[in-house]
């Protein structure tokens, strides 16, 4: 198998339905936890393959494909918005810069692990 | 379980990731097109757009199904964006690109949600009349 397009889908589809398991395990009544929780474990997975320097394919698959669809930009933007209109803005700073800082920090971690 | 959970909990397993499936492979096209900041930037704040109109539409008019919205939200959206991308992207460019990655990304992802809700809001008013 080594067609891009069936690479990074079922890549997509292993990463859509372990983020869907996640949410259906992990309980965010007040901070969304399940999000930050596969943003930051993707965003560390991204980071040992593309550190790591695995074949091709393998960055297809895993990195594009189940990493990308892992991770989610759309569904942390609705949980932010939502936190603000629901007069929590210090909740929603906290969960946007701890997102990124706490991402860009795994994926250095992965760097120090692999590179 | 009776039979008719575990065929709705088989008809969500394969939602979602189909879904994944086209989801995964149109960030991946848009990356061709568009390669490197840019076309994470594009998917992400257009997906930001079309996720927040989809939310807030179930909340106004409810024209969508639950296996639709679960296809279109949770399968095909959420993989469609990217954090895990963004994030290595904005850690292997010049610290003020990437600084500005994160405020761009962020505030027109943010912005996408709330123009979708406005979208959502009018078709409401639309159909009221």
């Amino acid at each position: 198998m080594s067609d891009p397009v069936l690479l990074v889908g079922f890549g997509g589809a292993i990463g859509a339905l372990g983020r869907y398991t996640v949410t259906t395990l992990v309980e965010g009544e007040r901070f969304p936890l399940s999000t930050f929780l596969v943003n930051v474990l993707g965003s560390f997975l991204l980071g040992l393959v593309l550190f790591a320097d695995v074949a091709e394919s393998i960055q297809l698959f895993v990195g594009v494909g189940a990493c990308g669809a892992f991770t989610t930009f759309s569904t942390f933007s609705v949980d932010t918005v939502r936190l603000v209109e629901e007069g929590h803005v210090r909740t929603a700073t906290i969960y946007a810069l701890g997102n990124v800082l706490v991402s860009v920090t795994a994926i250095g971690i992965a760097w120090v692990l692999v590179a | 379980m009776t039979d008719y959970e575990w065929f709705a909990g088989i008809q969500v397993v394969i939602l979602v990731a189909i879904g994944g499936f086209l989801g995964a492979n149109a960030r991946f096209g848009v990356g061709l097109v568009s390669p490197g900041l840019s076309g994470t930037f594009v998917a992400n704040v257009t997906g930001s757009f079309v996720l927040g109109f989809v939310v807030y539409e179930a909340m106004y008019t409810d024209y969508l199904t639950d296996r639709s919205r679960l296809l279109v939200s949770t399968g095909f959206l959420s993989s469609y964006t990217t954090y895990s991308t963004f994030a290595y992207q904005t850690v292997t460019v010049e610290p003020l690109v990437g600084l500005i990655n994160v405020a761009a990304s962020y505030s027109c992802g943010f912005a996408g949600v709330v123009l979708g809700r406005w979208v959502a809001l009018r078709i409401r008013g639309g159909s009221r009349e």
